[in-house]
């Protein structure tokens, strides 16, 4: 398969970024978008000896950086906006679960970053999502020290509500909700920690604080509001629904209204 | 040195040492705790479990990862489980039961004494998680569920789906977020370590670049901590993380921590086959999918290529004429085998031409039986999620035709060598978790990672580096502004300059995977002299070919992808001859070591107890010599030291 792949370039957090496009031939249809990406790199490192290149432009910018690790997606590093879709054109994938054989030969792909004012660009598709870790802190855990716990049997959980909390646990903190919501809010995110720990009987003593502290971090770190559009439900790779921003919401008022 | 390299095991009865251990270590009180600080590199579970933990007691914590946020370390991609002896399945298992399946399973290469601790603090790490919120998974009547994994006949493995090592791992950083919030932990995401510094004698610091702006950075502190992972990236091809290295391990290996069996590496039976050329990374399915999945190859050879010509499907085989061939070999433990018995058993039947696909080298793992016989929805709540990522891979859904998988590296045994306390040979440097080699010997079970992990940094190492600080809180901050700071920074400076000044052709991982084939031909699953001497001559021409003709593009203030890989390539030629020579040394088949010259008539693995029962640690002798090999001689005084049997 070849294509022709649009990618952001961007030196650093303070440059301005461009578009450049690059063909790239000979791709495996069985092969993941990442991998096409592995190779594009080779030929710009390789490139960057050859004159022709450095004419065509090539060789400025060098090998594309993004952020990637496990490629088994579960580590939630990969974060491509392809062609308008956080993670690209299939459901519930991270981009490197994403292959080859869901474009068309010879299609032009246009690759960015996650744009979020709350993740500010590091270098061409990378973004700084420390963001997400600072909404953690804020609360997102319970404060049991190491060696206080009790026999874990003693704490008995309902067989579809440890299900129910497994649902929201499976956020793999990708960012994908910010950078899909139109409003880069991070509610989805938030929800499906508060919800998790929400839902269980170890998490109930700090529901309260957890919620509250963890909204306005949120809001103070620049994220924007939710408008129920819901569409981060539907790019989120883990499928985590907006029913949990409804949990998250109530766990919010509650801690409110007992103000 | 020698005097350090002694595993300093408590005497007395074997459940008695952990506790007489705890009782002889010396406190420190949590005055003085607050004037002592620790690194922590790495934040997998067990860097994440013991900087939580010692930010608990008071100490002053930093840890560093060189991904975005601790979160994404590689302990994240465990799917099947985690032991404890809980006997909550009442199938008679006890601590003594999860330490003997341990010995066992390693092949008799790991000590009792740390084996029979991990057993007894197992049940431990379960009750701290239920605490922390980790949803594993309950019976109906709200109690935790269980199964069965690899190399062992009870049900003792705890699972959260197939994403156990995901809920352990946030479980683990949350705890880790609330010392960060409190103010005991400070976290350096983006930062790789690039030295150790030693300061007369014992560890002092490190040397860390910043990834974002690539500056190189100095830390302090009274104790070092390595919690890395593993090294099987050597290979290339693995199912580690693409950024997970063995560079970490290899500066604290070139400081003079010692080695220990470097040749031990996993290789995991049920992983997704090579697809082809452009291929970088493979994909783990599970092994607790051998609970119900049932492995197989075709008894003829002309369905089986048929199969290749893909005229037939495999669901079209009829029963009669499938080889379940370990169920076949091993009777008694079927298709759950210990992961080098059953990774072997794959590649004999794949090299006597019964492989399922094109190349060759895949056999089937079937769920047809178990569909059958608990139903579609039972079945997708044990491995839905394996089965829709082996279905967004291969676009072949193993509900209607059998998975296929290969062998393929996936963690290793080996690390740098600890004593008891999980001190390494350089004082006030210890390593835990995948990156010392303490507790898996020869081979490590399946769902034993995360308790390892966790019970190093949970429970283990917490107490433990308390001895050794407990000499220290007089001493004030490491000074880094000191002469073997400014010596460490300009190595690894004149590191990095030299990488850009050879411009040459080669990029980074074209090298690499090169590297990386030359390790799997002789230094993987079956393993001669010829071959371990030719791999110890080819990497050293490699390397050479390396220094010569790499390009790395870019400079070094800046985020730079590609530098990162060549600085951790560089570690990987280290790694790579170490392990080729502790291979060549180890003339024994034993756990996932197997050499060809040492095997039973009927093709099973052949250890050698007499000349081979220590653990082999290897010390840096500078680059122009060859590592010098110390023995520590494994003393089995507990339990009968047997061949490893699975097939009665």
């Amino acid at each position: 398969m070849e294509f022709n792949l649009k990618i952001w370039r961007q030196k650093n957090a303070k440059a301005k970024g461009h578009f450049e496009t690059y063909h790239i031939s000979g791709i495996e249809e069985d092969a993941s978008f990442l991998e096409m990406l592995d190779i594009l790199n080779e030929q710009l490192i390789r490139e960057g000896n050859d004159p022709v290149a450095v004419e065509r432009g090539c060789q400025s910018s060098g090998p594309v950086s993004f952020d990637h690790d496990c490629r088994e997606g579960i580590c939630g590093a990969c974060s491509l906006y392809i062609d308008g879709r956080a993670h690209g054109p299939d459901d519930h994938v991270t981009t490197c679960q994403l292959f080859m054989r869901h474009f068309k030969d010879g299609a032009t792909i246009t690759v960015e970053p996650w744009r979020s004012a709350a993740f500010p660009v590091i270098k061409d598709l990378v973004v700084d999502r420390t963001a997400f870790d600072k909404i953690l802190q804020a609360g997102g855990f319970i404060s049991v020290r190491t060696g206080a716990a009790q026999d874990a049997n003693n704490i008995l959980i309902p067989h579809d509500k440890a299900e129910e909390s497994m649902d929201a646990a499976a956020c793999v903190g990708c960012g994908a909700c910010v950078a899909t919501c139109k409003n880069g809010s991070a509610m989805l995110f938030v929800a499906a920690r508060v919800s998790s720990l929400a839902l269980l009987p170890q998490g109930r003593p700090e529901a309260k604080r957890r919620a509250k502290a963890m909204v306005a971090k949120m809001d103070e770190l620049g994220f924007g509001s939710c408008t129920n559009t819901r569409a981060c439900e539907l790019e989120c790779p883990k499928g985590i629904t907006v029913a949990h921003i409804a949990r998250l919401n109530r766990e919010f008022l509650k801690a409110k209204f007992s103000d | 040195m020698a005097d350090k390299f002694i595993s300093k095991i408590p005497d007395g009865p074997l459940e008695k040492k952990w506790t007489k251990r705890k009782s002889d270590i010396h406190l420190v009180s949590p005055n003085n705790k607050r004037k002592l600080e620790i690194i922590v590199v790495g934040t997998g579970l067990g860097g994440a479990s013991a900087a939580a933990s010692l930010g608990e007691l008071g100490y002053n914590v930093k840890i560093f990862c060189i991904s975005d946020s601790p979160r994404r370390a590689h302990s994240i991609a465990a799917q099947g489980g985690i032991n404890a002896a809980k006997n909550y399945q009442n199938d008679n298992d006890s601590i003594y039961r999860l330490f003997y399946d341990t010995i066992k399973g390693g092949d008799y290469r790991s000590r009792e004494a740390n084996v029979y601790r991990l057993a007894e603090v197992s049940a431990a790490i379960i009750d701290q998680c239920v605490a922390q919120g980790i949803p594993f998974a309950r019976e109906y009547g709200g109690y935790l569920a269980n199964r069965s994994f690899g190399g062992v006949q009870v049900s003792r493995t705890f699972y959260a789906r197939g994403q156990t090592g995901q809920q352990l791992l946030l479980g683990a950083y949350a705890s880790l977020n609330k010392e960060i919030a409190a103010g005991t932990v400070k976290a350096y995401p983006r930062h790789e370590m690039l030295d150790l510094v030693i300061i007369n004698g014992e560890a002092k610091g490190i040397i860390a670049r910043n990834l974002v702006t690539g500056q190189l950075e100095r830390f302090g502190a009274h104790a070092v901590v390595i919690a890395t992972g593993g090294y099987g990236n050597t290979y290339f091809l693995s199912t580690n993380a693409m950024n997970s290295n063995g560079s970490a391990a290899v500066q604290c290996y070139k400081k003079g921590a010692y080695f220990g069996n470097p040749c031990f590496a996993q290789i995991h039976p049920t992983c997704i086959p090579v697809h082809g050329e452009q291929q970088c990374k493979l994909t783990l399915m599970s092994e607790s999918l051998r609970n119900d999945g049932r492995i197989w190859v075709p008894k003829k050879k002309e369905d089986v290529e048929k199969l290749r010509k893909h005229t037939i499907k495999a669901s079209q085989i009829p029963e009669e004429d499938r080889d379940y061939y370990l169920e076949r070999r091993y009777p008694a433990f079927g298709n759950l085998v210990p992961r080098d018995v059953a990774s072997r058993a794959a590649k004999e039947r794949c090299d006597a031409g019964f492989g399922v696909n094109e190349t060759g080298k895949a056999v089937f793992l079937d769920f047809a039986d178990a569909i059958n016989r608990l139903g579609h929805q039972r079945v997708a709540e044990r491995y839905g999620n394996l089965f829709d990522m082996y279905e967004k891979i291969t676009a072949s859904s193993p509900w209607e035709e059998p998975m296929m998988i290969y062998p393929a590296i996936h963690y290793t045994m080996g690390g740098i060598w600890v004593d008891y306390d999980l001190q390494t040979t350089i004082p006030g440097l210890y390593a835990i978790g995948e990156a010392n080699f303490s507790d898996h010997g020869g081979n490590r079970l399946g769902a034993s990672a995360l308790m390892q992990g966790l019970a190093d940094g949970y429970f283990i190492l917490p107490v433990t580096i308390g001895d050794y600080l407990s000499k220290k809180f007089a001493e004030p901050k490491t000074d880094v502004t000191c002469k073997e700071f400014d010596l460490a920074e300009k190595t690894v400076q004149e590191r990095i300059d030299k990488f850009f000044s050879i411009n040459g052709t080669k990029t980074v991982d074209s090298i690499h995977k090169r590297l990386g084939n030359i390790m799997w031909d002789n230094v993987g699953m079956a393993r001669d002299e010829a071959g371990l001497k030719k791999a110890i001559k080819e990497i050293a021409e490699l390397k050479k070919e390396f220094y010569e003709d790499v390009k790395v593009p870019g400079s070094q203030f800046e985020f730079n992808q590609e530098l990162e890989k060549a600085l951790r390539l560089e570690d990987f030629f280290v790694i790579g001859d170490l392990m080729a020579r502790d291979a060549l040394n180890r003339n024994e088949s034993c756990g996932g070591h197997f050499r060809i010259e040492s095997q039973t008539e009927e093709g099973e693995a052949k250890r050698d107890d007499k000349n081979f029962m220590y653990v082999a640690a290897w010390e840096y002798k500078g680059e122009a010599n060859d590592p010098e090999l110390h023995k520590e001689p494994l003393n089995y005084e507990f339990i009968e030291v047997k061949t490893r049997n699975y097939k009665d």
